[in-house]
Order: structure tokens, then sequence, then C-alpha cells
């Protein structure tokens, strides 16, 4: 019995696999749709997150199977004060497969350690988030056919932002993986995280320059800058307009660009560029939903 | 200075000067109620400056703990005033329920009754990171 807690724990066959499969629930939705027949999925959602709680509940729908469970604390056993291990154990005996999201780091892996049945981590705070890189993985996949020698601009918040820290891991297993990494000084990738792109013997440059970053890229992941992260409303208001994305900003990169973003955006991508056919964010949800019917699968070992 | 001999008990020599007392805390033996000496600065020839803790007997001691504070150092078990075995410790793989996590946002911090549990990230920095939020021990 296996749960996905951490992206770090597949390996890229496996990844590979999850992505051909997901390819072929695309092009035969008909040849899936009765495979979870009888199967349940928990949604155990410790805090809101309507979005991804409705592509794993839509995920297990389009496979055939049944949606149980809960949103929020308050409408759970947990506000009552029951441990996430008894809650992982009470669960087990209900369901058939678990998608956990929780606002304190870890609790997924104690639910997995207590569960009897697969725990998939839909979020653990800012910390894990692997079905958000898996979503990435296929999008990329889609629009450029391959992962080897791609340029991959990583632009806005990499300091705090873990679904960037994820995606460069993911990254980094595939030849010829060239990272641009666009923040403000204060909004860094951690060093830890480029030592990681170092040894995997892949290249990085950091830039402050949006602008100038564009041309080279095949990849664009914008993430939203968040005002908390700042000192002071100064620097906030100095930075924030150099790292929204534009029609103007636009005129600088390549024809085949692609644009992706975690969403929710809040202003980092102007709605004019939605209608470009660069952007890839919102397909980037849809797949999403397609990579997590493809890891069900894997994790309750249906072929 | 001058440290009465031990007849059955415990050395734990070759600690790095200065770690001693971390070591002491760590392994609880402020709530022995036997004699326990920890001598602090002590000339080595080997290390210039060491510390040393003498246990005047028989305790079990965690090996885990000695080797996350200092895999430098020795123990020895003293027998009717000889020693009778010596050895070495390294640095553990996991560390349970020795040091806890500081992350506020950890599970840990809310659901106390979890093990604190540790692992051994990066062998040659002698890193820990927290098994459920990965954050780095100290
Ligand atoms: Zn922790």
């Amino acid at each position: 019995m296996r749960s996905l807690i951490d992206i770090k724990e597949l390996s890229v066959e496996e990844i590979d696999s999850l992505i051909e499969t997901a390819l072929d629930i695309i092009d035969n939705p008909q040849k899936y749709s009765e495979k979870c027949k009888g199967k349940k999925l928990a949604t155990l959602f410790f805090e809101p997150s309507t979005r991804t709680r409705l592509s794993f509940e839509a995920a297990m729908y389009e496979l055939g199977g049944n949606v149980l469970g809960f949103s929020e604390a308050q409408s759970s056993s947990s506000a009552k004060g029951e441990s996430v291990a008894d809650t992982a154990k009470m669960i087990s005996c209900y369901a058939d497969i678990i998608a956990m999201r929780h606002p304190k780091e870890g609790a997924p892996l104690v639910a997995s350690m207590n569960a009897t049945i697969p725990v998939v981590n839909a979020g653990d705070g800012g910390h894990n988030h692997p079905t958000q890189t898996l979503a990435d993985l296929l999008t990329i996949k889609r629009k450029k056919g391959k992962f080897d020698g791609l340029t991959v601009g990583l632009c806005g918040d990499l300091k705090f932002g873990r679904t960037v820290h994820s995606l460069i891991n993911a990254l980094n297993r595939y030849n010829g993986i060239k990272f641009v990494l666009i923040s403000p000084d204060e909004l860094k990738v951690p060093s830890y995280v480029k030592n990681e792109i170092t040894k995997a013997g892949k290249e990085y440059v950091e830039t402050k320059d949006l602008v100038e970053a564009l041309p080279s890229l095949d990849i664009l992941y914008m993430t939203r800058v968040q005002k908390e992260r700042f000192f002071n409303e100064e620097d906030y208001l100095r930075l924030k307009d150099s790292y929204i994305l534009d029609p103007a900003k636009l005129t600088y990169a390549k024809k085949d660009l692609s644009i992706m973003h975690p969403l929710p955006r809040v202003n980092e991508i102007s709605v004019k560029v939605d209608s470009d056919p660069r952007a890839h964010y919102f397909e980037q949800a849809l797949n999403g939903k397609y990579m997590r019917m493809a890891l069900i699968l894997m994790l309750l070992g249906i072929k | 200075m001058k440290i009465e001999e031990i007849k059955n008990g415990i050395v734990i020599d070759h600690i790095t000067a200065g770690k001693g007392e971390e070591l002491y805390t760590l392994l609880g033996l402020d709530k022995l109620e036997i004699p326990v000496a920890i001598m602090k600065n002590m000339n080595s020839a080997k290390m210039g400056k060491k510390d040393i803790i003498k246990i005047d007997g028989v305790v079990e001691l965690s090996t885990d703990i000695i080797g996350y504070i200092d895999p430098c150092a020795t123990v020895n078990i003293i027998k009717e005033g000889k020693t009778a075995s010596k050895y070495g410790v390294s640095l553990p793989r996991e560390l349970k329920n020795v040091i806890s996590c500081k992350n506020p946002r950890c599970i840990t911090s809310c659901e106390q009754e979890l093990d604190q549990i540790f692992k051994l990230t990066d062998e040659e920095n002698r890193e820990y990171r927290c098994l459920y939020c990965e954050t780095k021990a100290k």
C-alpha cells in the first residue's frame, strides 16, 4: 500500500508512466469511466481549497467512483480534538483512498503512517503539494512534448513559493534543463534549492528583470508576489509592477512560449494575456484533474 | 584538580570541548541521584582540550544522543575500577524524541502525542531535519 506525500517519492519512470496514463485518459475517456466503480475517495480538507477539492472529486467521478468527505476544520471531528492519526484510522474503514489537505506541515504524512489505505497529500500548509507538480509536468509535456533541453523561467515569489521548489526538484532529473530565476532580491530562491540544481548538474541564472529574461524562455512559470512578504509597503509598490505579465512584455517572448501559473492569480498576469494562445494556466488546472485520475489508478493498483 | 576514580560506572571521554554540558543535559544526567562529574577543558594529547563526563554507577545511556552531540566521543564501561569495554559512537540516522521541532507550522506543534522524529539528511554537515515538516534542527 502506497501513498504520495512528496513529489520526490516518485521516480522519473513513475512520473513518465503517470503522464502516459493521463494522456491515454485524455484520448480515451470512456475506457476509464468505470475503472473505479465501487471505490470511494475521501476528501479530508482541514482547510478549505475549493479548487483542489473539486479537482480530486471530478477525477474520482470520471473514473466511475464515489466521493465522501468534509471541508474546513469546523465541520469535522478535528474541531473536537480528534488527532490526524485517529481520523486516518477511522476513514480507512469507510473509503479506499484519501486526499488530505491540512494547514499543518506533515499532517498528511502522519495520516499515511496510520491509515490502511493510500493517502494523497493535497497540500500541507506551504510545505508539499505533489499533485500540483504533477499538473505542471503534464502541462509541460503536452505543450512541449518533452522535458529535456528546456529553458524554464520561474518568476515572482521564489523564496516562499513551494510549488516552485517542488517543480525545480522534479525538473532537475531531466537532461539539459536550464532555469532562469526571476525575482526581486527579497524573494530569491533559497540557497538549498540552488544547491540542488547544481548538484543535479543543471544550470541556472538569477535576474531581477523579467523583460530581459523573456526572449530565452520556453516556459514561464508565474507566481504571486504577496504583499505580506515585504517589510514595507514602499518596496512592495516599487516591485509589484515589474513582475506583472502583460501583452507589452510578451512581445519579447518566443512564439511558442508556454505561460503557466498554479492559480489562483491576483494581478500578476494581466487578464489581457488570457486570450494569448501562449496562456496555458487554465489548461494546467484541467491537466491537474487528469494527473489526479492517473495517480488514483496507480495508488489503487488499477490498470 | 582531582575527581575520585570510579569503581563501577561509565566514562564518556574525548568530548569536544564545550559540548560536555549539552550532552549532560540531553542524556538526562541531571536527573540522576548518583555522583556525576563534568570535567571541562581537560588537557588532551589528541585534541588539545576536551570534556569528560564521569558517572559513578551503572545507567543506560542512549548512544544515539551521544553520537548526535559528538560522534568523536568514546564510551568507557568501568568495572571494578578497570576499563572493561570501550566503544565509539556514530551519527545516528534517526533521532526519536531527543530534540523537538521548533517550526510553529509543524503538525507536531499541535499534536503533542506524536513522536519527535528527525532524520540525518546531510552527513557531511551533520544536518538533521524534522520527519514531518523537513525543518532543519536548531
Ligand atoms: Zn517539524
